[in-house]
């Protein structure tokens, strides 16, 4: 198998009471699972795309790098494998919670004017993704911070992406992620979320970050 | 619809209403009539919230749109386009699939025109849905699939949209449409889309569908 499903951090029932057990069940043990299934499927005949790891997988939707023929399997599955493996990581038992560390809280205030301000962006951009899709916060390549959202399985990372970075946040905002719980009501999931933000996780992606650097599990420094 | 219905005169007649605001239209049944197909917890979240908020948004859409328009403003009109397509597109297809359904006790197989061209471009009844379900559950993200009929060729042919995109988009009539967003199947079935697919076509209105084919030609 070329790629793995990752355990989950924590219980199904860590989140709750903001992301309910069954949801978390489902979404890790269903939804991810069968984006890595059929990722695995897809890139079965092409041995460079086998073994050349998420993230490069992942930087290499949107160019010439994947075949045609699996090109929107690819794109579909290995974006759902990534943003799922990274989601995972951003959140968190609300109590693992001192918030961004001075470096992120100094380049939140110098792009956004404040925490709130970030909030109240990333908030609009989540509710507005019509149908499915992710919000992200990312570093760009001239290191500023900046608020996104992605249609379907697609993220920042690809090649052409229309706010390139490097996420150091992300939401769910298909309707799997949160409907069991929250129904039709997107915005009050949306605020949910940040009860189980996981800042120690999101400080160190900044710090890969801010230096260009991505991978899944951000390094305790 | 009602694009058409926006008078170019408006901005000559400043406070003019030529749209007229668009209604939550009544199912043709109860709630829980659908079930065990569909159960009645998401039929009532489906019509009195999912397309509430599209019939009001699409109306406070075409409220600002008028408000440009009488102000010549091209700029805000293009930006209002994308709410008028999402809420537009929301109001038109969930429109047609309350009639595209009706209680498992009414079900009728496709009979007199529906049934010819069906069996003309598909084999049977089966060789549709042997197509159709495929094509429903392959839709990535958010979307529809439809069937549709192609005036030019009278044809029927199997598509998908996306997200809220009415079937008019690429040139067809939509006949019938499963919507596949996972609010219309995810409270019953979760991620086993397959069974809300099997489950389905015991209560699809092909009497409706064959009026919509009618209507069509």
């Amino acid at each position: 198998m070329a790629y793995n499903l990752p355990p989950l951090p924590y219980d199904y029932g860590a989140l709750e009471p903001h992301i309910d057990t069954e949801t978390m069940q489902i979404h890790h043990d269903k939804h991810h699972a069968t984006y890595v299934k059929n990722l695995n499927a897809a890139v079965e005949k092409f041995p460079e795309l086998k073994d050349v790891g998420i993230v490069d997988l992942n930087k290499s939707i949107g160019t010439s790098k994947i075949p045609s023929d699996v090109a929107t399997a690819v794109r579909n599955n290995g974006g759902g494998h990534l943003n799922h493996s990274f989601f995972w990581q951003v959140m968190g038992k609300s109590s693992d919670n001192n918030g961004p560390s001075s470096d992120l809280k100094a380049a939140i205030d110098s792009a956004f004017g404040s925490l709130d301000e970030l909030k109240t962006k990333f908030n609009a951009a989540a509710a507005g993704r019509f149908g499915s899709g992710w919000a992200w916060v990312v570093v760009k390549s001239d290191g500023n911070l900046a608020v996104t959202s992605t249609p379907n399985q697609d993220n920042p990372l690809f090649s052409g992406a229309e706010v390139a970075g490097v996420p150091i946040l992300g939401l769910d905002v298909w309707e799997h992620a949160y409907y069991l719980k929250y129904r039709n009501l997107r915005p009050e999931y949306i605020s949910a979320f940040w009860k189980v933000v996981n800042w120690e996780t999101v400080n160190n992606y900044y710090s890969a970050g801010k230096k260009g650097s991505f991978s899944i599990e951000p390094s305790r420094s | 619809m009602a694009l058409r219905s926006l008078n170019r005169l408006s901005f000559a007649l400043p406070g003019c209403r030529t749209f007229s605001t668009v209604k939550l239209p009544d199912l043709p049944y109860d709630y829980g009539a659908l079930e065990p197909s569909i159960s009645g917890q998401i039929m009532e979240l489906h019509h009195s919230k999912h397309h509430q908020t599209y019939v009001n948004g699409l109306n406070a859409a075409m409220e600002k749109y008028q408000e440009a328009d009488s102000k010549s403003d091209l700029a805000a009109l293009i930006a209002l386009e994308s709410a008028i397509k999402f809420n537009g597109g929301g109001h038109v297809n969930h429109s047609l699939f309350w009639k595209n359904l009706i209680p498992a006790k009414d079900f009728k197989p496709p009979s007199g025109e529906i049934a010819s061209l069906i069996d003309k471009d598909f084999g049977s009844l089966d060789g549709l849905i042997g197509k159709f379900t495929p094509a429903a559950a392959g839709i990535q993200g958010s979307g529809w699939a439809w069937l549709g009929f192609n005036k030019a060729t009278g044809k029927l042919s199997i598509a998908t949209t996306a997200n809220q995109d009415p079937l008019s988009t690429q040139g067809l009539v939509p006949l019938l449409g499963v919507d596949m967003w996972e609010h219309a199947f995810y409270l019953q079935y979760k991620n086993v889309k397959p069974d809300y697919l099997k489950a389905i076509w015991k209560v699809i209105n092909w009497q409706n569908v064959g009026d919509n084919l009618a209507a069509a030609k």
